[in-house]
């Protein structure tokens, strides 16, 4: 029982730190190169989410809306990079927040005004409606499995593009020396925006990806930012590989505090005190671990500089 | 010497006593006149705002002549606000025991925060302030003891004695301005002592404040209790003005809320604050009187003022003097 437990848990953490990852992504890039503070970055994942649910409800296919969603927003995130947002980068951070925080109220009321208040639905493909038996006696639902599939292949891709590809290159020159890449000879401009739009496009999948389990409506985005900057904190700004185990650790750590918590203080302190004592201990878990990293490795675990 | 002193430096936070004197004129007046045209309404929203206006003076104090920029100031109006709230809920109403250990639990959170925290700098500075302050948040949405997520109500505002009724409204108002003006005062008080002067010395350059021997951690550390102890008073009546407490209101957005109030009126401008906490509320209370979309309007009017106005609205006065 505790085994097969155990095990669900932590494809829930894998799923969960997955989909975490590919917000992080693009934030510790924007981060790391551009050395900017963008709290507008959960917004553009809800506008992914909307766009996505939208676009599948009226063409009935979840793939399409998935496919159009994800170009969709990766059009906005390079529109925004344009219009607004590059007038930031030089800007001291407490410009870059209060901008972005505009931003962020703009697209939150933009999205109440067209779609309304109310969460709207996002239905997973039929295919993959179902459970799914892994061992005897242990299922799990199909869509999950599938969720963690498309995060292991989007970080396997953004691997291959970060480390094998000219573009990478450049961002990886960026992220450790904005400067020097700029005096060799790249395109500084035109490679912010395209990795704002590639972030923006990550941002969008993620949305997508969690929409059918998580409620797509306003104000989703605010929670998810605050979890994928203290994955980026942890992991170190600037750094992917960071990002990525920053992403597992936080997925796991959250979830699986929230069940073995309650449980082992049950065991400890008996059922009344663990009835409040442990969501709260769970709820915090991942701020004392990034309060934790931050006080003994201020730089994070897997620094992008040096 | 004496010469020396009187004459206002870069360091100095002058009150403008004649422009400030006719503005508390404006504020005492305020509830007679509201009374007379018919318009109680206003008095609540100005005990609003001066609340508002002290929440952000005291995160100006660390923010704007600390140089720490702490995305975590919400969590100690809302450790004031629980103070007050618990302390209502266990049947003791005095308002002098409530605003008291109002700011000592604020001031004892921020202690302990920025003991911690004062030992990252810059972007690390903002995330652990951050981090800390979300910890707050969760703890006191699973305390199910003091209402959990859905908050606790308060039967009543507290009461100060000397026959002094504070749930008409505009007695209230007047226990409000009393506590902004007191705190404002202090603040430029502070800021022009010694200790504001080395702390501002610090924000310009701290290798070199520490290098002529300054204690810089320990001069950080109480700006940042004080400003948490300030924040707490404001959180105290914030609890009773509303009569109403929850965790929403140590949320990460009130934190940002409060910090573009400050960056809105000017960072590091003795009456940033107060200006950012005015015109955004106004903002807010007029945006929303002609559409329910105001936070749209409000966004545009923000991002402007980043793009046109980049230290804030006091800013452009300023600049205008220096032509």
């Amino acid at each position: 029982m505790t085994g097969i437990l155990v095990l669900e848990q932590s494809l829930n953490g894998l799923q969960f730190g997955l989909m975490l990852f590919l917000l992080a992504a693009g934030l510790t890039l924007v981060f790391g190169i551009m050395d900017m503070i963008n709290l507008a970055h959960g917004s553009i994942y809800m506008i992914g989410a909307y766009l996505i649910a939208s676009i599948a409800l009226a063409s009935g296919s979840f793939w399409t809306g998935l496919a159009l969603g994800m170009v969709a927003t990766a059009l906005i995130g390079a529109l925004l990079e344009l219009t607004v947002l590059r007038r930031l980068y030089q800007r001291d951070h407490l410009s870059q927040v209060l901008g972005t925080f505009a931003i962020l109220l703009m697209s939150n009321e933009a999205v109440r005004w067209i779609w309304g208040s109310q969460p709207i639905e996002l239905n997973p493909p039929a295919a993959l409606a179902g459970p799914v038996e892994l061992l005897p006696g242990f299922s799990y639902p199909a869509y999950r499995l599938f969720i963690i599939a498309v995060g292991l292949a989007a970080a396997g891709l953004l691997y291959l593009l970060v480390t094998r590809t000219r573009l990478g290159m450049q961002v990886r020159a960026g992220a450790s020396n904005r400067e020097m890449a700029l005096a060799m000879g790249v395109d500084v401009r035109r490679l912010f925006t395209l990795v704002f739009a590639i972030g923006a496009g990550l941002c969008a999948l993620a949305g997508g990806m969690l929409g059918p389990l998580l409620a797509v409506q306003v104000g989703m985005g605010e929670r998810i930012l605050i979890l994928a900057f203290v994955v980026i904190v942890i992991g170190g700004i600037g750094s992917i590989r960071g990002a990525l185990l920053g992403a597992l650790l936080v997925g796991v750590v959250d979830t699986a505090g929230r069940t073995l918590i309650p449980y082992v203080f049950e065991r400890l302190l008996g059922p009344d005190l663990a009835a409040s004592a442990g969501p709260a201990v769970a709820a915090i878990l991942i701020y004392v671990l990034m309060a934790a990293v931050l006080f003994f490795k201020p730089q994070g675990l897997f620094p992008a500089h040096g | 010497m004496a010469e020396f002193n009187s004459k206002p430096g870069l360091l100095d936070h002058p009150l403008h006593w004649r422009t400030s004197l006719v503005l508390l004129i404006a504020l005492v007046l305020l509830p007679l006149l509201a009374q007379a045209w018919g318009q109680d309404f206003y008095v609540g929203v100005a005990s609003r705002m001066l609340i508002f206006a002290l929440a952000a003076t005291s995160l100006n104090l660390i923010l704007g002549f600390g140089g720490m920029v702490s995305f975590g100031h919400a969590a100690f109006v809302g450790v004031g606000a629980y103070t007050a709230g618990i302390l209502m809920q266990h049947g003791l109403p005095s308002a002098w025991l409530a605003l008291a250990l109002a700011g000592v639990a604020a001031g004892a959170f921020a202690l302990l925060i920025g003991a911690i925290s004062l030992r990252t700098r810059g972007v690390y500075f903002i995330m652990i302030t951050l981090a800390f302050a979300q910890m707050l948040y969760y703890l006191m949405v699973s305390l199910k003891t003091y209402g959990g997520d859905d908050g606790l109500s308060l039967n009543g505002r507290f009461k100060l004695g000397f026959g002094l009724d504070l749930s008409q409204d505009a007695t209230f108002y007047y226990l409000v301005l009393a506590l902004a003006v007191g705190v404002f005062l202090a603040v430029q008080r502070l800021l022009n002592s010694r200790f504001g002067h080395a702390l501002q010395a610090i924000r310009d350059n701290e290798t070199r404040m520490a290098a002529i021997g300054f204690p810089v951690y320990r001069l950080k550390l109480i700006a940042f209790v004080l400003a948490g102890a300030f924040a707490g008073l404001a959180g105290a009546l914030l609890a009773h003005q509303g009569g109403f407490v929850s965790p929403s209101m140590m949320q990460w957005s009130e934190s940002g809320m409060l910090m573009v109030m400050v960056i809105l009126g000017g960072v590091g401008h003795l009456y940033g604050g107060l200006v950012g906490a005015v015109v955004f509320l106004a903002l807010e209370e007029l945006l929303s009187s002609f559409t329910i979309h105001w936070q749209f309007g409000l966004g545009a009017v923000l991002l402007a003022v980043v793009l046109l106005a980049p230290n804030g609205l006091l800013s452009l006065r300023l600049k205008r003097k220096t032509p």
